[in-house]
């Protein structure tokens, strides 16, 4: 039965994000002068004569006559300048370009490297730069500058090629179009000085250009375009699910070191991975005492960044037993092929243990190893390297000490004279060695061991105070010494290291704890940024800063730490207005946005923007950038270790995972706010709804009446008609005035317009206001005379009166009686309102003050539910407090409790005016 | 002056309250000219010589105080203002600025007719007739005497320049600035609880329950009022 093919969805996906970007055409040729640039312009005015938007950004025509004919009708993007110790150079203009943003942008020679000062260090980032931004690009390039055939070249021509490109930008390339042309016509036209001017074309017609070396750089080239083109028709079987017989998947790993021969390696690892189609691993096995060592961590450094420019994932492992390590990561990744280097010297341990090539051959059951050579500079031979190594590092203090130190114990031994035994002194003179291994290392300690032995055999063994042995067992005592003394000492000395190095490891996975567990603890943004800029200054030592965009978008310095061993903690934060006045150069905070907006790092030790004084690392999650981590340290050639580098990606994660956290909860309280307002708006809307088109009803259905039908009624249902407009639209007239009222008092726009009032002038004032309400009701008032005034905001008292009156009135049966009582108590005013009427829930007697809540009982009296929220903002402005009881026998009671302020007692004493 | 052909100035810029007001004044036997902007108000003051303004705050081309403040510099006729603006602040600034009374929209009619006849009979008054009576109470300004119900009362100088105050403007607002600086003086229009225990006083000597006032209203947070 056949099943139905259906093309793997992330293979589709594959292609689509494809689609986004610019597509990169590569004009690839042999050598120089076989017509690359020519090329590409015929082919750039082919597309420009189809109508579609072609410019130059770069071109180099070398004075050829034909050339530069083609680039004329072309419009070029004018170069930028760049002035470097003191020379000004030209530069392609990548902002330009990308302001300008053709269709398709012309960029000869790929390969080139730029001018320090630049945003990128290779022209190739830049094109990759202007790809991003959805441009298409022709580009020129010569084989020769592919990186992984870059030894391969040397090896033919003996030409070094310092300018490379990374195997992945031509393999990332829509369409390589190789341009070919046969040896004799390359020779031919270089002799008629169509490449080069004559005194220069002889040169290299002799050193370059002969014909073995032509057809092999031909030959490389016709290869790679075709496995290119062999790729694409897989890639064309797969996009279209084409079953074929696929090849078990190769996986390779090579095996770094430190050592520059590993590059050659890593080169050989990815022509093979290219031709197998493999996945491509490259590893580092590091010791811990390795991690201190800065001359090998630059060197693993610039290795593990060629094999990750030659598309290799790159892992570092850490353990003492190399060969254990490999093999484990190699099993659990079904590594099939392993690459490893053939080691240069011999070492006396492998005799014993098997060197670790012969180890891993011996462990690898299964796994293809191959053991590579390479021919090695006189510079790079790892003795030469450590014979310099010493002369830049090694300084003589410490042996000077070492010599003091053998000499007070010589000193302290002879003084001991006869009672020790030559036993003893070989026991004792161990100590010094033991004391240099631990405190100034493994040569230290070598150095000691050898100038004990001397100072024994000087003093100590006859015949005294001569370097000559009288006994053979002297002779073997001696040997026997000196052996235990340098392999104590290599053993202290590495102990030492690795103490040392495990504890800087520990140290920082303290400090990355210390961080985790304080970043889920914080829901502070501010507080959290400054913590992670504390933190990273203190482990690293530098001035750390973290930048973000401000309203315009612009970035500024938010926090800012800087070393000072002043402090406590080592640790000086920069306060907020001397953080943002922090005045960053102009091509500190070009790195930074560049780095903000690409989301990739730059700066110092990078590949971009490398002049920058410090390395900027974006602050970013999946979704977005939302800062820039500076780092700038004070040395000038600090560069950071792999494992550094690892720490610091670690830290930008977390902060950026936290300050997402963060900002993520605070959008879910807001969203719970806004549903809350519009629980809010839809409770207003509907009462207001109703309370307004009660009215309106009737005032439409009265008026309607009066209007149309004249005459149909006597004179007193018109006058009831009348009244029933006017009754309704002093309904609404209330309605609105509430409305506008608790918008005051919302908005926090509640201002208190206090003044001395006497109470009854209030009660007074609201009872006339509501005098037509009232009508038909007896209204007790009973205000204790000795009330002093009040200093309150006169009408808003009012307003919660006439609220509370008109409540009383609404929720009693009609002619019922309402009391009002006030009376002093203990520094505050008591104000009541009773009524004889339906009383209030037990339940709601604190909910009826909450806006738009409307009891239970009160469902068929009108009403929003606004008036006593209303009373309560009144009140509660004032200092005082409402509540709502049922009383004793029937009804209900409000009480408000105004508290006197001391101004009021003072000023009802004195009085001015007139004696009576 | 009889309210029969009194001169009426209606300065509003909606249409609907202008036609109302016209109906309702023409009705009752005024004579009664509409204008709609500010501009117009001053100019028709001068050219209409009308007896009462009526006067709306929220004008298109100019505010409405600025109005009163404008007129004012060269005439003494009543202006009541007809306004939306319900606040405080803008009701005594209005009253300041040299306005005669206020009345918020929305209104009743029967109130904007009865504080139009009190403001044109103070008008017709005017400070000739010593002897004013309002209710049972009669102040006579010639003899510095009050009495209620024939009663004389015995009022302190600053009792009875209060009160003389407001019956010398009966039925028009007094703002507490008013009150004060005329009483007590300038450096004093700030003391409101001077005023509130004075009124408090002469409330009890003339027999008025605060609570149901019948002589001197409350007017909330601006003032008090003697009843016209």
């Amino acid at each position: 039965m056949e099943r139905e093919v259906r093309p793997d969805p992330e293979k589709l996906l594959e292609r689509i994000t494809d689609d986004k970007r610019g597509k990169l055409t590569i004009f690839l040729g042999p050598a120089a002068g076989v017509g690359k640039t020519f090329a590409m312009l015929s082919a750039a005015h082919e597309r420009k004569s189809e109508g579609i938007d072609v410019v130059i950004g770069w071109v180099d025509t070398h004075k050829r006559p034909d050339t530069e004919r083609l680039v004329e009708g072309l419009e070029v993007i004018p170069p930028k300048t760049i002035v470097y110790k003191g020379t000004v150079f030209e530069e392609m203009d990548v902002d330009a370009i990308i302001a300008r943003k053709p269709m398709i942008v012309l960029v000869d020679e790929l390969a080139h490297t730029n001018v320090p000062g630049s945003r990128h260090h290779k022209r190739y980032q830049d094109v990759e730069e202007i790809l991003d931004n959805g441009i298409d690009v022709f580009t020129t390039l010569n084989i020769q500058h592919i990186e992984s055939l870059n030894d391969v070249v040397a090896q033919i021509t003996g030409v070094v090629v310092r300018e490379t490109v990374p195997d992945r930008i031509l393999e990332q390339a829509s369409e390589v179009r190789l341009i070919d042309l046969s040896a004799e016509e390359l020779i031919q036209r270089l002799k008629e000085g169509k490449v080069y001017v004559p005194e220069q074309a002889d040169k290299a017609l002799k050193n370059f250009f002969r014909k073995g070396n032509i057809n092999a750089l031909r030959e490389l080239a016709l290869r790679r375009t075709a496995e290119r083109i062999d790729k694409q028709l897989d890639k064309y079987m797969k996009a279209h699910d084409i079953q074929g017989p696929w090849p078990v998947k190769e996986r390779i790993m090579v095996c770094i070191s430190p050592s520059p021969l590993s590059a050659n390696l890593i080169r050989f690892a990815r022509r093979m991975v290219n031709r197998l189609e493999a996945e491509f691993y490259a590893v580092y096995v590091e010791k811990p005492e390795d991690l201190h060592n800065e001359k090998l961590q630059q060197g693993i450094r610039k290795n593990l960044s060629l094999a990750e420019n030659l598309g290799a994932q790159t892992v570092i492992l850490t353990g003492n037993d190399l060969a254990k390590e490999i093999i484990d990561f190699a099993r659990s990744k079904n590594i099939t092929q392993i690459i490893i280097g053939k080691p240069l010297e011999f070492k006396l341990l492998d005799i014993w243990k098997g060197s670790l090539v012969d180890r891993i051959l011996r462990l690898s059951r299964g796994i293809s190893v191959h053991v590579i050579t390479g021919e090695v500079d006189e510079d790079d031979k790892p003795w030469t390297q450590m014979y310099k190594e010493m002369k830049q590092r090694v300084s003589f203090i410490p042996f000077i000490k070492d010599l003091f130190i053998v000499a007070a114990f010589t000193l302290i031994c002879k003084m001991a004279g006869k009672i020790l035994s030559t036993a003893d002194l070989t026991l004792i003179y161990q100590i010094p060695v033991l004391m240099s291994a631990v405190r100034s290392g493994l040569l230290s300690g070598i150095f000691t061991a050898f100038i004990s032995t001397l100072a024994l055999n000087f003093f100590f063994i006859p015949p005294l105070r001569t370097f000559s042995v009288a006994n053979v067992g002297y002779i073997l005592n001696l040997i026997i010494f000196m052996v235990t003394a340098i392999i104590i000492s290599s053993l202290i000395s590495r102990l030492t290291r690795i103490a040392e190095a495990s504890q800087k490891r520990e140290a920082r996975t303290a400090a990355m704890y210390r961080l985790s567990r304080n970043i889920a603890a914080t829901a502070d943004t501010k507080y959290l940024l400054e913590m992670v800029t504390k933190e990273i200054c203190n482990i690293f030592h530098a001035d750390t800063m973290i930048l973000r965009p401000d309203d315009k978008g612009k970035l500024k310095v938010d926090f800012y730490a800087t070393s000072n061993h002043n402090d406590e903690d080592g640790v000086r934060i920069l306060q907020d207005n001397e953080a943002n006045s922090f005045n960053l150069a102009e091509k500190e905070r070009a790195t930074a946005t560049w780095v903000y907006e690409h989301g990739e790092k730059a700066g110092f030790g990078t590949d971009t923007l490398s002049d920058a004084k410090a390395v900027y690392i974006p602050l970013k999650t999946q979704k977005n950038t939302f800062g820039v981590l500076g780092i700038r340290f004070e040395r000038e050639n600090r560069y950071l270790t792999p494992d550094e580098w690892q720490l610091l990606d670690a830290f930008a994660g977390l902060a950026a995972i936290a300050v997402e956290r963060i900002s993520l909860s605070e959008e879910a309280k807001k969203a719970e706010i806004l549903a809350k307002t519009e629980q809010l708006r839809v409770a207003l809307l509907d009462s207001v709804s109703h309370e307004l088109r009660t009215p309106l009803s009737s005032i439409i259905g009265a008026a309607t009446t009066l209007l149309e039908e004249e005459g149909l009624y006597d004179k007193e249902v018109r006058r009831n008609m009348l009244s029933t407009i006017l009754n309704s639209a002093m309904r609404m007239n209330i309605l609105v005035e509430n409305l506008l009222g608790m918008t005051r008092i919302e908005s926090g726009n509640l201002r208190l317009r206090l003044d001395w009032c006497a109470l009854e002038d209030i009660i007074g004032s609201a009872l006339t206001r509501l005098k037509d309400r009232l009508e038909g009701r007896s209204v007790n008032v009973d205000v204790d005379p000795k009330l002093p005034l009040l200093y309150v905001d006169f009408v808003l008292m009012e307003q919660v009166m006439i609220n509370l009156l008109d409540n009383a009135v609404k929720y009693s049966p009609k002619g019922s009686p309402i009391t009002i009582t006030a009376k002093l108590s203990d520094k505050a005013v008591e104000i009541q309102v009773e009524d004889e009427g339906i009383g209030i829930p037990e339940e709601d007697l604190e909910r009826i003050f909450d806006k738009f809540y409307r009891a239970e009982t009160s469902r068929h009296v009108s009403g929003t539910g606004v008036g006593l929220s209303i009373c309560k903002g009144i009140v509660e402005a004032h200092g005082g407090k409402i509540k709502a009881e049922n009383r004793d026998k029937k009804g209900a009671r409000f009480s408000i409790n105004l508290p006197l302020s001391a101004l009021q007692q003072e000023k009802t004493e004195s009085l001015p005016g007139d004696s009576r | 002056m009889t309210s029969d052909g009194a001169r009426i100035l209606v300065v509003d810029d909606e249409q609907e309250v202008r036609k109302l007001l016209n109906i309702v004044l023409k009705a009752h036997g005024y004579h009664v000219q509409e204008v709609e902007d500010g501009q117009n108000a001053i100019v028709q003051t001068a050219i209409f010589h009308p007896d009462l303004l009526i006067l709306d705050l929220g004008l298109p081309d100019m505010d409405g105080i600025d109005v009163i403040k404008r007129i004012r510099e060269w005439s003494k006729v009543p202006i009541l203002i007809l306004s939306a603006r319900g606040q405080e602040e803008t009701k005594i600034a209005a009253l300041d600025a040299g306005a005669d009374d206020y009345i918020t929209k929305p209104f009743g009619m029967g109130e904007l007719l009865a504080r139009i006849r009190v403001a044109l009979r103070r008008t017709a008054n005017s400070e000739d007739d010593p002897v004013i009576t309002v209710g049972d109470l009669v102040i006579d300004l010639s003899k510095h005497m009050v009495t209620l119900r024939g009663n004389e009362l015995k009022l302190t100088p600053t009792e009875y320049e209060i009160l003389k105050l407001l019956a010398s403007h009966a039925g028009k607002v007094m703002t507490h600035k008013q009150l004060l600086r005329t009483v007590w003086g300038p450096e004093y229009e700030n003391e409101t609880h001077y005023l509130r225990v004075y009124i408090g006083q002469l409330r009890r000597k003339i027999g008025d329950d605060p609570i149901r006032p019948k002589y001197i209203i409350t007017e909330p947070g601006i003032g008090y009022r003697l009843m016209g």
